[in-house]
């Protein structure tokens, strides 16, 4: 196999017969380069999915307000339902057991600015749990606490984007923004996995907002999460005892489809993976397709290269080639060639989608990537198929008798 | 050199068998230069493939340089092959995408000669056919007169014991054919064995014996009168 000769005698054949060689590389090449990008767009998918659905944390309930659609106790259909501060106090009072905390939000859009920037974003009222729900990360400064939320302070703490918009270079920590024509101290960044919108948030304490609004003590939506180690079914009973509760608070007839709304995230999360699974398996099969696809345009090759090569074979065997040496020439000429090609349509697809990056987003092809490990696995086994698709033919090839492949034009 | 005892060889066509070569005896000694002459169909080229281990023969006996040649497979016929024959055919049969010199040393490869000393073989054997000069071009850049001398350097290059020659003026103009032959002629007078299938007639009188073959037996086995080809080069 490592013969100096019989390497120069398969250099000299490649040399001398670039159109067959280039044709066999570039279909392995492009085997190979279809796979890896195929595979890196399937992982692509897979991170836009996972950032829409599971950046955030996944034992919570979301509680939203709305109307109701059945008159009860002496009160209308059509009623607006609200959320107030004693619900908050009443959840925490009611359900120690399942409650790991709870937080309100209150969303407001407004238009933010420091000296000569400004935007519009949107502002929430939260408490300091919210943090945990939305699994923020802190870059500097501190989130809301709860003396800031005890003395309605106007403290803010600013998305990462907000910052670089608003601020520039400047450090936001400890400025002055305005705030719908209140002013806020900033005193925290955060970042957010979820992506930029999640980025383009402020938080603020609850009570402060409420003051803000003529000091009531409505809420938009109230955020809860339950011990993780509830697991599903747990959750699941939190959540139709918590609306009960609710709704016996509330005055809501218990068939009321309306009224009080809950979105658990747990199910969410059940369905969401099940999907995310389902594009696993697509994305697997896609890859496998294509790979499968690559050894059939290789097997062609491998067998029209042999077909072509039916008379010089019979020649060299007439010269003294043995069978064995003939099978050789041939297998080593075809692995080398597709090991070569093979790793470099690997290298070419892999810097392609390192390439593409984010560029692809609007498509909902995020960082597409595909792990070493893979792209190499899938390389070899086009390399071993090759050999494989290339040892058949030339077995037989070998085989006919040198008269016989001496007529063959 | 050969020793061949009641040689039978028959092809399937399908359902029918064609009885191809009907018994033949024939003995060839060192330094003879033999044509084997008869029309289409005759089993002059099976006889030739026979000798030349590129087709294997049905019963009877066959031995070459007193070594009985029996139980061939494909890797026993290619040694056998490399050490003992070189080929000269009708249509030349050149790797196309080899240089001339290439082509010469090809056999040598085969028999494990290492580069330096192949190329040198194949440059000396290619001068003896008076190509020298025309080392280092592809097949295609040859007449056909040239690729046939190309083709006997390689037959020699190998040293092989014993020469065969499948109709080698079968492509080639008259005159072509005589400065062939004349080649041909000459390493024969070197000492070497060459048996010559033909179905030209001034070409079988170049040779030293003349086999006529006719339905698969031997029908004429004369010696005779070699006519030089020198004189018409």
């Amino acid at each position: 196999m490592f013969s100096q000769d019989r390497w120069q005698e398969i250099f000299e054949t490649i040399r001398k017969n670039k159109l067959r060689t280039f044709l066999s590389g570039f279909t392995v090449a492009l085997g190979i380069l279809i796979f890896i990008i195929l595979f890196g767009f399937g992982n692509g998918l897979k991170n836009t999915f996972k950032e829409f659905f599971l950046d955030d944390a996944t034992n919570t309930l979301y509680l939203f307000a709305g109307r109701t659609s059945k008159p009860y106790k002496g009160f209308k259909a059509n009623r607006r339902i609200e959320f107030k501060n004693d619900d908050l106090k009443d959840i925490k009072e009611n359900f120690p057991f399942f409650l790991e905390y709870i937080t309100p939000r209150i969303s407001r859009g407004a238009s933010v600015r420091y000296k000569n920037e400004f935007d519009n974003y949107t502002t929430r009222g939260i408490a300091p749990d919210h943090q945990y729900a939305e699994k923020t990360i802190m870059m500097s400064g501190r989130y809301i606490n709860e003396l800031d939320i005890k003395n309605k302070s106007k403290h803010a703490v600013i998305g990462r984007l907000v910052a670089r918009d608003l601020f520039k270079q400047e450090d936001p920590l400890g400025k002055f923004i305005d705030v719908g024509n209140s002013v806020f101290k900033v005193v925290g960044v955060f970042q957010d996995d979820g992506g930029d919108n999640e980025e383009r948030f402020i938080y603020i304490p609850y009570t402060t907002r409420q003051s803000l609004e003529k000091g009531n003590d409505k809420l938009d939506q109230i955020i809860v999460a339950f011990r993780p180690e509830l697991g599903h079914t747990g959750a699941v009973s939190f959540e139709r005892q918590l609306r009960t509760f609710l709704k016996e608070k509330k005055s809501i007839d218990p068939t009321d489809p309306s009224g009080v709304f809950i979105r658990n995230v747990a199910d969410q999360l059940k369905q969401n993976q099940q999907f995310a699974n389902v594009l696993q398996l697509i994305v697997t099969f896609v890859g496998l397709g294509t790979l499968i696809a690559g050894i059939i345009g290789i097997s062609n090759i491998m067998v029209f290269v042999v077909k072509e090569r039916t008379k010089e074979l019979g020649i060299r065997k007439a010269l003294g080639a043995t069978p064995k040496s003939v099978i050789q020439m041939i297998l080593q000429e075809s692995i080398f060639i597709t090991t070569i090609s093979g790793y470099v349509g690997m290298g070419v697809g892999i810097l392609i989608l390192n390439n593409i990056g984010e560029s692809l987003e609007d498509y909902f092809i995020k960082n597409p990537y595909i792990d070493i490990e893979t792209a190499l696995f899938s390389t070899l086994i086009l390399v071993i198929f090759g050999g494989i698709a290339g040892y058949i033919p030339a077995k037989r090839a070998a085989s006919i008798k040198p008269i016989v492949a001496l007529r063959d034009e | 050199m050969i020793q061949i005892n009641e040689l039978h060889k028959s092809y399937k066509m399908g359902s029918s068998s064609l009885h191809v070569l009907k018994g033949i005896n024939l003995s060839v000694e060192d330094g003879e230069l033999v044509a084997i002459m008869g029309s289409s169909g005759s089993g002059k080229s099976t006889l030739l493939n026979i000798i030349g281990m590129l087709d294997i023969l049905d019963t009877g006996t066959y031995e070459l340089d007193k070594v009985l040649i029996e139980d061939l497979d494909e890797t026993k016929a290619a040694k056998y092959r490399n050490r003992f024959l070189g080929f000269i055919f009708q249509s030349f049969n050149l790797i196309n995408y080899k240089t001339a010199l290439e082509n010469v040393s090809l056999p040598l490869y085969y028999q494990g000669v290492n580069r330096k000393e192949r190329q040198e073989k194949a440059l000396k054997y290619l001068s003896s056919v008076g190509l020298a000069d025309w080392a280092t071009h592809l097949p295609s850049e040859l007449s056909g007169g040239q690729k046939q001398r190309v083709a006997i350097a390689r037959a020699l290059a190998s040293e092989p014991k014993l020469l065969l020659a499948d109709e080698p003026t079968g492509a080639l103009d008259t005159q072509t054919s005589y400065e062939v032959m004349d080649i041909i002629q000459k390493i024969n007078q070197e000492g070497k064995t060459i048996l010559v299938v033909t179905h030209e007639e001034d070409i079988a009188q170049m040779c030293k014996r003349i086999v006529r073959l006719k339905d698969g037996v031997i029908i004429e086995d004369v010696k005779v009168n070699q006519v030089l080809a020198e004189q018409y080069v």
